[in-house]
């Protein structure tokens, strides 16, 4: 099988390379790129753990190969802290104890923060609804949902300072 | 898990598609989101050497409401389907049935046309368009032409489209009935042990149409045209909803497997479709 020239652009930086078409996104990031942020948790599309952002989706990276996100901007969980330190979901998870191993965690965050890019002020039940996606085996659920809560409340105080 | 070897096309428009696929046969298949087809190429259920991505094909991609006309490209995802809002508001059960397909990873991907073409039972999809009496759009090197949806499931897997047609896009007409999709699942994600689809009409408190379908009970959906009919003129009162649910059950045939032995699915459906017809009707 003829390989193809694939770019990707990750968290703004460029990357170009050559693949087989049948090379999922999941293993380009993590075994190419060295991102091995997004974790490969059940390599059959349920679990969330493989979850990246693909031009302002949420996807699951195991289940799309990396020839059909030619040209496609991604965000991973690399890309969320800045030189201010830790991006607000990552603080709030932190604070309240919203990862327990932690294999869940970068594709929760990478998931709640598209979440709250469409719905900045989610009611608990859109919380669960819209995190449905991602399992953790670890914390029961309540207090990611409570971190993300609270990343939205600070996201949303941080808006109106600003305006 | 990593799918054996293809050759992958990225045609920017039909004709370009479909020749590929008159050239390689039943070796070659569109690839639409790929939620349903790169997990049965990883399991080896599907080996294919040719995937054509349709993804740059914009015209697959448009939706309009025109009059009482309703037409959904085929590469519309699940989660544009919800979002939009002409659309909830010319069919809401259409929303209503996409909300309980998967999850929201899988719904920003999965396409309306992958999700009734692919021909699996336990596609929420197919039964939807039966009861809406929706048309398939197909293109293929010989034309265009149309099937009614409730003449396209011939069994699992297997439809009236020829291996190098394309679902273009879905007809279906605008409807002001009052609407349901229930569905059971075992967890979110997962797809029904048993759903019923239903839209009721009514004047002066007598039902004046009723259609009826069912999914994941048979191995195609199920229109059941017994059910309607039990429930027309009647008031919708509950020997009505019971004679519909016992016509219903003569039309499904479903499977034991790891959702529940043949009892308990056929349980859960009359649980389904008496829950189903009741909103259905508190809303016609
Ligand atoms: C975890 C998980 C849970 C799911 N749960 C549900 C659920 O509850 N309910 C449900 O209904 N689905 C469910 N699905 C399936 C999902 O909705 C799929 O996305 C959908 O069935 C297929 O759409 P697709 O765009 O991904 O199609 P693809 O996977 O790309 O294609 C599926 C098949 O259809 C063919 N096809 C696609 N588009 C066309 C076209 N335009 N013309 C002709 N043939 C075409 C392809 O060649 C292929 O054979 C689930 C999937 C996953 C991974
Ligand atoms: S590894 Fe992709 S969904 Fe589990
Ligand atoms: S913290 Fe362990 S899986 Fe979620």
């Amino acid at each position: 099988m003829s390989k193809m020239h694939i770019k990707l652009t990750v968290n703004g930086q460029e990357h170009e390379m050559l693949a087989e078409p049948r090379e999922l996104l999941i293993h380009t990031l993590r075994e190419r790129l060295n991102i091995t942020g997004p974790h490969i948790g059940c390599e059959t599309s349920h679990c969330g753990a493989c979850t990246v952002d693909l031009n302002g989706k949420s996807v699951k990276a195991c289940t799309v190969f990396a020839a059909q996100a030619n040209g496609a901007e991604i965000k991973t969980i690399e890309g969320f802290a800045g030189p201010d330190g830790l991006h607000v979901l990552q603080d709030k998870f932190r604070e309240h104890h919203g990862l327990q191993c932690g294999f869940c965690t970068p594709g929760m965050i990478t998931r709640a923060y598209r979440l709250l890019q469409e719905n900045p002020n989610p009611t608990e039940e859109e919380v669960r609804f819209g995190m449905a996606g991602n399992l953790c085996r670890c914390t029961g659920y309540q207090n990611i949902v409570k971190s993300i809560m609270a990343a939205a409340a600070e996201m949303n105080t941080a808006k109106e300072a600003a305006e | 898990m990593i799918p054996s070897g293809f050759e992958y096309h990225r045609p920017s428009d039909l004709p370009t598609a479909v020749k590929i696929l008159d050239e390689h046969g039943d070796e070659a298949r569109v690839l639409a989101g790929g939620h349903s087809i790169i997990p049965m190429m990883k399991l080896r259920m599907a080996d294919l050497s040719h995937l054509i991505d349709l993804q740059d094909v914009a015209s697959l991609k448009e939706v309009s409401v025109a009059g009482d006309t309703v037409t959904i490209g085929a590469m519309v995802t699940q989660a544009e389907l919800i979002s939009n809002d002409a659309l909830a508001k010319a069919a809401p059960i259409l929303r209503e049935a996409a909300l309980q397909i998967a999850d929201p990873q899988v719904r920003y991907v999965g396409t309306v046309g992958g999700n009734v073409a692919n021909g699996d039972p336990g596609n929420d999809m197919p039964g939807l368009m039966q009861c809406l009496g929706a048309t398939y759009v197909l293109y293929g090197s010989d034309g265009e032409r149309e099937v009614d949806a409730r003449e396209f499931y011939e069994a699992a897997y297997m439809t009236a489209r020829a291996d190098n047609e394309i679902l273009t896009h879905i007809k279906i007409k605008a409807t002001t009935a009052g609407y349901a999709y229930e569905k059971q699942k075992r967890k979110i994600g997962d797809y029904a042990t048993a759903a019923a689809a239903v839209l009721i009409e009514q004047s002066g408190g007598k039902v004046t149409s009723a259609s009826i379908a069912m999914t994941n009970l048979s191995d195609t959906p199920i229109h059941s045209t017994g059910a309607g009919d039990a429930l027309v003129g009647t008031a919708c009162d509950a020997a009505a909803i019971s004679s519909a649910i016992a016509a219903m059950q003569a039309d499904i045939l479903p499977n034991e497997d790891n959702r529940g032995p043949i009892e308990f699915k056929r349980h859960v459906a009359a649980t389904m479709l008496r829950r189903a017809i009741e909103r259905a009707w508190s809303r016609a």
